[in-house]
């Protein structure tokens, strides 16, 4: 029993991993670049609805479509702002220029907010449901049904509009996509839109989760769901949602039956194991090098 | 009136002019040829006529439309439509969705319905499918609808090459070395294929091509470019008797 309850726990924080690993995964597969400050993104969806709720007193499901919207609109404004002028220069710049933004958006809401960890609000009730004699805690049911659709939506959109094909093409070759008549940039503006979407709704599942959230947060969080990316294979959005399950599912069994201490250490140890024995990831290609 | 006209069109990069006063007219429906030996600047002509590269002089008009500051995209709206000398398929999609990325404007359902996967979304999709699929029945690609592009024989991804480009539904067709690594039979074959084209879809068509036998064979007029200027245009006929054309491929004899 205490096994299965770990594994809805870890399915549950895998999938928060999960829809901040997509974020990371689509930006890629269509900018090439590592957006390092997405991590910030899902602390400042945690911050939108805390202000939305907390500070000016909208309902929840208000305020979680302020923070998904703001988020979205962050996102996009990033990328025209900081990574477009870039495009054309080598993925070194872009990186770096990431890692810039990152420490911007943390600085900014230490400044504006204090390093002091905010209350986020309590949307779901605390107390637990019980399943064949499982109980669940009623935040990681919900977390787990809200990863659940956000994924199939994506799939669904990716896979099978025009627009998300219009998406694939522009991630395997640009220069081709714009000659079938697709606009570029907007394509490009949409996925960091997508990407910071699902963000923000990871921002306010940690916020419901650790009820907790500072400046800070964002930065753990996003590297974790880094690792989780990799492990999928970046650039396959099926394999960051495996990835993130299998980085809380590695974390959730880490705490519970070798010590909080190590969890940490064994998802780093599973991006070294990787790296090692399967460098293009879960669902990665082989990138030959051209010469 | 001319479908397409260039007038003294010319590209600079650093100090070299890779196309100079570079002028041609092509009408509706005429199949021409774009010869040349290598490096005269051939691919950097159809860069230019797609808007992938700006021209540093010049004027192109299409459909009476200027068209040199227009994005990529938008000439392939108005209706200019290439294929790629190294082909440039979408390695990792299906063959029939290489076909629907060509057809992304002419899907008008809205993202709406698509979200809420409503009547609307399943029409409009049903209706891109069936295109898609007449498309590469045209091409004999329609068994290989849901195969991974990257997994069909070399000459049918120059087929379905040109059934992606022809779903953007263009005017002017531009294609670069159709027949490049074919066998003879294969060339034999797209021979056929870029007349039955020509007739069926009723649009002009510009084709670089180093396989002589296929150019003089199809094209109604050749322009011959050397060192990015025009060295001569006219009937297959009078290309293969102009002894400055034969000098530029064989070289003077002095």
């Amino acid at each position: 029993m205490e096994f299965v309850a770990q594994m809805i726990n870890g399915l549950s924080t895998g999938g928060m991993y999960a829809l901040v690993a997509i974020g990371y995964t689509m930006v890629y597969g269509i900018a090439k670049m590592i957006n390092f400050a997405h991590g910030e993104i899902i602390m400042v969806g945690a911050y939108l609805a805390y202000i939305a709720t907390s500070m000016m007193g909208m309902p929840s499901y208000v305020s979680i479509v302020i923070s998904i919207f703001g988020c979205a609109l962050l996102g996009v404004v990033t990328e025209k702002v900081a990574y477009k002028p870039l495009r054309n220069s080598g993925s070194l710049a872009v990186l770096i220029t990431a890692i810039g933004v990152s420490y911007l958006l943390q600085n900014v809401f230490l400044v504006l907010f204090g390093s002091a960890a905010k209350t986020f609000p309590t949307y779901i009730p605390a107390g637990t449901i019980q399943f064949f004699g499982i109980s669940i805690t009623y935040v990681s049911l919900i977390s787990l049904i809200l990863t659940g659709i956000c994924s199939a939506a994506l799939l669904f959109f990716v896979n099978k509009t025009r627009i998300g094909k219009a998406m694939r093409a522009v991630s395997e070759d640009k220069g081709a996509a714009e000659l079938m008549g697709i606009n570029v940039n907007n394509t490009i503006s949409l996925t960091f839109a997508i990407g910071s979407g699902l963000g923000a709704i990871a921002g306010v599942i940690y916020g419901m989760s650790y009820s907790l959230i500072d400046p800070y947060i964002g930065a753990m969080l996003g590297i974790k769901a880094f690792i989780a990316a990799v492990l999928g294979g970046i650039g396959s959005i099926q394999g960051a949602m495996v990835g993130g399950i299998v980085i809380g599912i590695a974390e959730a069994f880490t705490i519970s039956y070798v010590s909080s201490t190590f969890s940490d250490a064994v998802v780093f140890g599973i991006l070294i194991f990787i790296l090692l024995v399967k460098p293009a990831g879960l669902f990665g290609k082989n990138v030959r090098e051209k010469v | 009136m001319a479908l397409l006209k260039a007038e003294g069109l010319g590209i600079q990069f650093g100090g070299l002019k890779a196309v100079d006063e570079f002028n041609f007219e092509i009408e509706k429906n005429q199949l021409y040829g774009l010869i040349g030996p290598n490096g005269a600047g051939k691919t950097t002509v159809f860069n230019l006529l797609t808007g992938v590269y700006k021209p540093t002089s010049g004027q192109i008009t299409f459909d009476g439309k200027p068209i040199i500051k227009m994005k990529p995209n938008q000439i392939t709206e108005l209706g200019i439509a290439r294929t790629f000398q190294n082909i440039r398929l979408f390695k990792n999609m299906s063959v029939i969705d290489n076909v629907k990325v060509g057809l992304h404007h002419s899907q008008n359902y809205s993202l709406l319905p698509a979200i809420l996967n409503t009547p609307g979304y399943f029409q409009g999709e049903e209706a891109i499918e069936e295109k898609a699929l007449s498309l590469l029945r045209v091409f004999d690609l329609e068994e290989f609808a849901y195969v991974k592009a990257s997994n069909l024989p070399y000459g049918k991804q120059r087929k379905l090459e040109i059934a992606r480009a022809l779903a953007t539904s263009p005017k002017l067709l531009l294609l670069d070395e159709p027949a490049a690594g074919m066998n003879p039979t294969e060339t034999a074959e797209l021979m056929e294929t870029i007349k039955l084209v020509r007739e069926k879809f009723s649009i002009a068509i510009l084709l670089i091509e180093h396989d002589m036998k296929l150019v003089m064979g199809i094209c109604e007029k050749i322009v011959v470019l050397n060192f990015g200027t025009t060295l001569a245009f006219g009937t297959p006929e009078e290309i293969r008797n102009n002894p400055e054309v034969v000098a530029a491929y064989l070289g003077n004899e002095e």
